[in-house]
């Protein structure tokens, strides 16, 4: 429960603090105060100022968004692409079954990050566009894991008396899969959105610190680290605080979908 | 069963070699996708336009796609990976000279991570006591926390109050003996264990668990064995199998080394040389790197299943 509304207060802060901070605190992300570069935490920028003399809790926060919709859409897509391949393969097998399994056999054997990283110089600088880029295709490298699962229960699914049973009925595909599969698949992939989520926030958090994700003047929390190493004896609150809310954010994710998985489907618990 | 795993280790390597082409296909596109193509280092306006065409001609970025694609591939099958487009040296040789800083570390975080063993023993021991939560809680904890940047905490723990460590790099300069080596190693190689120490040990103990409700281990215990040979002799080796098939992964680890702590630590191997070498757009670098390190993991995912047979005799090859 605690995870919820640590979740809840994340996403909140998000979207609804960066308002109130600029409009009532007056702490614009995007103003640049060349005096007041690297101040520390005090009264007037309780996270400090970075190189440029942002104010760095008004950029963790508007960051937030960057990232969160980033994570989303990284489990949007790889959901799009695993959730049905799985399906397939688990309930009609055979053939079908053994093409998705030499493509996601092939995936898995290509070293991920080094095509990510090639692919990095190819993306458009475009502060719109590159994160959404960047989102598909790694969501669209990652999906394998979330295939795999969903096609075991469909296969066990399969095999059940109440299948039978629709089928004897006769029940079309469509209406087996949609009727009986999705429903027992369902919470298994509520779940897995949660852990596809956070481990899509620390992806691009992890390329964007490298410097080829999400680019500047763009705030992402990786992108806000991306040249940490320089700020380590300079200026450490700027690796702290955006580092903290990678960490937060995917921990109360991770917890919300471990109590969601033992909530929803008691036999799945570990 | 030998004839078996004969063709099944044939068609995997017909496989594997389908699979590289398709990959070496990806990495020779990639490049020419870029915005201002693979010479797009040349985009400077200070080059001229004469020296410009000059420079691209000698790197035959004139020929006709399929051509270049297939010189290129004729040249890595004799690995020559041709000429960085950065310094204008050998790639190979470039590479070969970044691989001992690369193993040094992973094989430093690997041996360190296999502490996870025993701690997932030791969780599974003490299933549901304070001790198993304890560990729970750290593999909870360790998996939200992305790991280089608990090395860059560390770094400016080390940078202010505590001075006991490095701040990047593999020696001091002037400095090469072993203990000083040591010093700058411990804590890449500890963050690099992180890993380790948190999927050996979730995994681990989830495997003993399940052995330990068995039938065999009901019956080695009512034969009156002590607990001690039951759980070694028992329950841990078979838990132990099915690590082998982390071994593809592990074996490729070994070489290109992480991205992330070698960035983290100021570390001259593999993986920090990819980063550069995507920043200065020095493409023949890049290609080769996702050439070799493709067939390194398809070579060590194929040992691993065979291994996997060789180790647990209920696998079938067919």
């Amino acid at each position: 429960m605690a995870a919820l509304w640590l979740l809840v207060a994340v996403v909140l802060l998000t979207v609804v603090a960066p308002v109130i901070a600029q409009s009532v605190f007056g702490l614009d992300p995007y103003r640049q105060t060349l005096t007041q570069r690297f101040q520390a935490p005090s009264l007037a920028h309780p996270s400090g100022t970075d190189d440029l003399g942002r104010d760095v809790l008004a950029r963790t926060l508007v960051a937030g968004r960057v990232s969160l919709l980033i994570g989303l859409t990284i489990a949007l897509v790889s959901l799009l692409i695993g959730v049905p391949v799985g399906l397939a393969s688990g309930f009609y097998g055979g053939r079908f079954d053994d093409l998705s399994n030499a493509v996601i056999q092939t995936l898995s054997n290509i070293p991920a990050l080094f095509l990510l990283i090639m692919i990095s110089t190819t993306l458009p600088r475009d502060p719109v566009l590159r994160p959404f880029l960047l989102a598909v295709i790694i969501g669209a490298l990652g999906w394998m894991g979330t295939a795999r699962l969903v096609r075991g229960t469909a296969f066990s699914v399969r095999e059940r008396d109440y299948v039978l049973a629709a089928r004897a009925l006769g029940a079309s595909d469509g209406r087996v899969i949609f009727q009986h599969v999705l429903p027992n698949v369902f919470s298994l992939v509520t779940v897995i959105a949660g852990f596809d989520i956070a481990g899509g926030i620390l992806a691009e958090s992890a390329l964007s610190y490298l410097g080829l994700g999400v680019l500047p003047p763009t705030a992402s929390w990786g992108s806000m680290l991306a040249g940490s190493l320089e700020n380590v004896t300079r200026a450490p609150w700027l690796v702290l605080f955006p580092g903290l809310a990678i960490f937060l954010t995917a921990l109360s994710i991770f917890l919300l979908a471990d109590g969601l998985r033992d909530a929803l489907d008691p036999r799945l618990k570990a | 069963m030998t004839s078996g795993l004969t063709r099944y280790i044939l068609r995997r390597l017909v496989h594997s070699v389908g699979l590289l082409l398709l990959i070496s296909m990806l990495g020779f596109t990639i490049p020419r996708l870029a915005p201002g193509g693979p010479a797009q280092f040349l985009e400077d306006p200070r080059i001229g336009p004469d020296f410009r065409a000059r420079v691209i001609e000698s790197f035959g970025l004139n020929d006709p796609l399929p051509i270049q694609y297939l010189k290129w591939l004729g040249n890595v099958a004799r690995l020559d990976f041709g000429y960085s487009f950065v310094d204008r040296r050998p790639v190979i040789e470039k590479i070969w000279e970044r691989i001992p800083a690369t193993f040094q570390l992973s094989l430093a975080s690997f041996v360190l991570g296999l502490l996870g063993i025993p701690l997932g023993v030791y969780a599974a021991l003490r299933r549901g006591r304070w001790q198993d939560q304890a560990i729970r809680v750290f593999t909870v904890l360790g998996n939200a926390l992305p790991h280089w940047w608990l090395g860059l905490m560390l770094l400016i723990l080390s940078a202010s109050t505590l001075r006991i460590f490095p701040l990047g790099g593999m020696y001091t300069v002037g400095n090469g003996s072993l203990p000083d080596r040591l010093w700058h190693l411990a804590l890449p190689a500890l963050i690099g264990a992180l890993g380790g120490w948190i999927g050996f040990s979730r995994f681990v103990r989830s495997e003993i668990l399940d052995i330990l409700g068995q039938d065999y281990i009901r019956t080695a215990q009512a034969k009156g064995l002590g607990s001690r040979v039951v759980l070694y002799g028992h329950a841990l080796r078979n838990a132990l199998i099915p690590i082998v098939t982390m071994l593809g992964g592990v074996l490729s680890g070994l070489f290109s080394g992480s991205v992330l702590f070698e960035t983290t630590f100021s570390w001259p191997g593999l993986g920090r040389m990819s980063v550069d070498a995507a920043f200065q757009r020095d493409f023949p670098v890049l290609m080769a790197l996702t050439v070799i390190f493709s067939a390194l993991l398809i070579f060590g995912n194929l040992l691993a299943d065979i291994a996997y047979g060789w180790v647990d005799p209920r696998v079938r090859y067919d």
